[in-house]
């Protein structure tokens, strides 16, 4: 399967099941379902958890990285934990910790077997010797582009004269040289 | 619903009376589960392509603009997908408000509550039941994994969830196989979908009992249900036939026509007869297969079984019908591609063999919007960088309709523009137009054809090399006569220009090229669109 980034899966599927949980949390505890207090709490708690700690994408090891609207503020935050979010086997084993107690109610069991499928793809990607990388704007290089390519666009189009005196004049060819007002240079 | 629910019906005692608080979860859960039948019927249906080409082709003759809405299957696949996880949601807190009730009417052991009497029909022979959940040492987790419809249900919600989370854009264009191997995830949903009512979980009054027990009568003297004196009977229950399968099984059925037909399409022999290799990454193949018939425009998927034996991509075709091969112009772009540009060996230096090349598979030709542009008097064709690539093959029709032929076209004026970011993707597209070119000087038609190539990114050097030979004849770039523009076009211009020149007609617009432009041209044809000229915009998708 070439060479797939498993963790970008990854990241999709854990914030869908946070989403699931923290939806499966509301609703427990809108029902008002056996147990709701706590395990309401701890999964709507869970679930917020997840979410935010999925939220910021990371920067794709090949290739360019489409951020979340918002997420530089999140990976400010994620990147703070240093070690403890960048490794994906840390990441593997919380999401599996996490989801065990959505087992135990009705309404978050969904969340919880999705959480632990997207643990599963940590794992495969952590094994894989993937890691998370912040998006930062201040660090984007230049990419390395095709060397003969252009590296900014230019805004203008190449000075050219009027089209009077584009128009072909072989009987008076000295005349229909003119002066470049803009110099050229090499960059 | 309230009201079609309401006493005398079967579910009676199921939606008003089983729960303590009477709440309608069982509607509210029917009710997204009717929905899901139909759109999981329809979802089917617009990834059927060879299906559609055969409606589009047959719904031609009496209408364009109803052909013209199957191109837009895969917006439509989209919007029934987003309905069935909406509904999917729904269905699911509905269930769990109901296990929740169904559970506290069995845990409330009290004779004096409707709901726990209603719980202990049926006990004893487990047939005339009402409440799923039969004993009051369970729990709704239990019960959840015990019965077919719970079992079932769990597994293709987290099938529609990873189908979901691994179709989101990010994943679908970076890594497509990834999201193709995912999807047939939906397998397992259609078969776990027929199967969730076969337990007859949801169960109604029977027919029978209506009679002898009637809601609107005797629900409120439950006491004395089966007493001697009384008038009303012990109700009994039987669950509902499943009905899912009504609604799936048509295009369950179509859809495996259709991937019979790509099977037998894929085991048809496909000859490569030339390969070409173009500047620009560009690989061309030139092929050849029995009873191929194509139209301008069109496209087939390609698969190459030494590279991988399970994807399928599809190109737009670039020869045009009168020519007797086929070809596609492929970019190397990813895995797959590059894989093909080896196996047909680009990264040598020496011409390969012909029984060296690999054996290819196509499934297709199938129809897209370029199969109109003929019918319009004036078209505007835009072409993106590859996305000149549909164009390619109008062109060549159109050269040897016109020039060879001489036969009577209904399009009188093609108006074609290029946007291209690098002056090395001219190279085989350049050959085309300057014999196209070549030929139209010579029979005198030069003012059919008017093209207008711009060139949107440039280097200095490259500038000033334009600047001092804008006197040439030929284009520096090109070679063409027609000269080669810098920058983005003046669309408001263009068509402002087109209108005044075309009074009293329809102009067909085409595109192949990102989503941006298809928005400010569909925005201009629509702003230009006054008075008797109409601006008509087409737009290719994949």
């Amino acid at each position: 399967m070439g060479k797939i980034e498993w963790a970008m899966w990854a990241n999709e599927q854990a914030l869908a099941s946070g989403l699931i949980l923290l939806t499966g949390g509301i609703v427990g505890v809108a029902g008002q379902f056996r147990g709701w207090p706590f395990a309401a709490y701890i999964i709507s708690a869970a679930g917020v958890f997840v979410c935010l700690l999925e939220y910021p994408r990371s920067k794709r090891a090949k290739g360019t990285s489409v951020e979340r609207t918002g997420q530089y503020c999140f990976t400010v935050c994620v990147k703070s934990f240093g070690p403890l979010t960048r490794n994906y086997y840390v990441r593997a084993f919380l999401h599996a910790a996490i989801c065990v107690p959505g087992g135990f109610m009705l309404a978050t069991v969904l969340g919880c077997v999705c959480l632990g499928i997207a643990s599963l793809i940590y794992l495969a990607a952590a094994i894989r010797g993937e890691h998370w990388e912040p998006v930062l704007p201040q660090k984007e290089t230049t990419r390395k582009t095709d060397p003969v390519s252009v590296r900014n666009p230019p805004e203008m189009p190449p000075p050219r004269p009027p089209p009077e005196v584009r128009r072909k004049r072989v009987d008076d060819l000295e005349g229909a040289a003119y002066d470049n007002p803009i110099p050229v240079s090499d960059k | 619903m309230q009201d079609f629910y309401s006493k005398g019906s079967e579910y009676f005692f199921h939606l008003t009376r089983l729960s303590l608080t009477r709440q309608h979860a069982l509607s509210w859960a029917r009710a997204p589960a009717a929905c899901l039948n139909f759109n999981c019927m329809l979802i089917l249906l617009p990834v059927c392509r060879n299906l559609l080409s055969f409606l589009r082709g047959t719904i031609q003759c009496c209408s364009r603009t109803a052909a013209r809405q199957l191109d837009r299957n895969l917006t439509f696949h989209k919007l029934v997908a987003y309905m069935i996880a909406f509904h999917t949601a729904v269905h699911i807190g509905a269930h769990l408000f109901n296990f929740e009730f169904f559970m506290d009417a069995q845990l409330d052991r009290n004779s004096s509550l409707l709901p726990f009497i209603l719980s202990e029909i049926g006990t004893g022979d487990n047939a005339s039941f009402l409440n799923p959940i039969r004993t009051n040492e369970t729990s709704p987790t239990i019960v959840m994994f015990t019965t077919i419809a719970g079992l079932t249900g769990v597994v293709i919600t987290l099938a529609l969830i990873l189908i979901i989370t691994s179709s989101m854009e990010v994943i679908r264009r970076s890594y497509f196989e990834v999201f193709w191997y995912t999807h047939h995830l939906f397998v397992i949903f259609f078969i776990g979908l027929v199967f969730h009512g076969f337990g007859r979980i949801v169960r109604g009054q029977t027919a029978a009992s209506l009679k002898t027990n009637r809601p609107d009568v005797c629900a409120d003297q439950f006491e004395d249900w089966g007493n001697n004196g009384s008038e009303c009977a012990v109700p009994e229950f039987a669950g509902n036939p499943p009905m899912t399968w009504k609604w799936v099984v048509g295009p369950m059925i179509l859809y495996v026509c259709e991937r019979l037909v790509r099977l037998y399409r894929s085991h048809q022999k496909v000859v490569i007869t030339k390969v070409v290799m173009h500047p620009s990454k560009t690989l061309e193949l030139q092929m050849k297969r029995k009873g191929f018939h194509m139209e301008v425009g069109q496209y087939v998927f390609i698969q190459c079984p030494s590279v991988s034996r399970l994807e399928w991509h599809p190109f737009t075709l670039t020869s045009a019908p009168e020519e007797d091969y086929f070809s596609a112009h492929i970019r190397i772009v990813g895995d797959w591609t590059q894989a093909l540009y080896e196996a047909c060996g680009g990264d040598k230096t020496e011409p390969q063999e012909a029984w060296k090349l690999p054996k290819l598979a196509i499934d297709g030709p199938f129809g897209t919007a370029s199969e109109d542009v003929f019918r319009y008097e004036v078209v505007m064709l835009v072409g993106a960088g590859i996305g000149v690539t549909p164009f390619a093959s109008i062109l060549k029709s159109v050269w040897y309709k016109r020039i060879q032929n001489n036969q009577d076209v209904f399009t009188k004026k093609i108006y074609f523009y290029w946007l291209c970011p690098e002056t090395q993707a001219f190279e085989w597209f350049a050959d085309l137009l300057q014999s196209l070119e070549g030929q139209m000087a010579e029979k005198g038609v030069t003012d059919f054809l008017s093209y207008n190539i711009y060139l949107t990114r440039w280097k200095e050097t490259e500038a000033a090399h334009f600047r001092v030979h804008h006197e040439a004849e030929n284009d520096p770039i090109t070679g063409l006569k027609q000269k080669t523009l810098y920058g983005k076009p003046n669309w408001d211009n263009e068509f402002t220009h087109i209108a005044s020149k075309h009074p009293g007609t329809k102009v067909g617009v085409f595109l192949c090229g990102p989503p941006q432009l298809g928005k400010s041209l569909e925005k201009q044809s629509l702003s230009h669109t006054e008075g008797d000229v109409k601006f008509i915009f087409n737009k290719e998708n994949f």
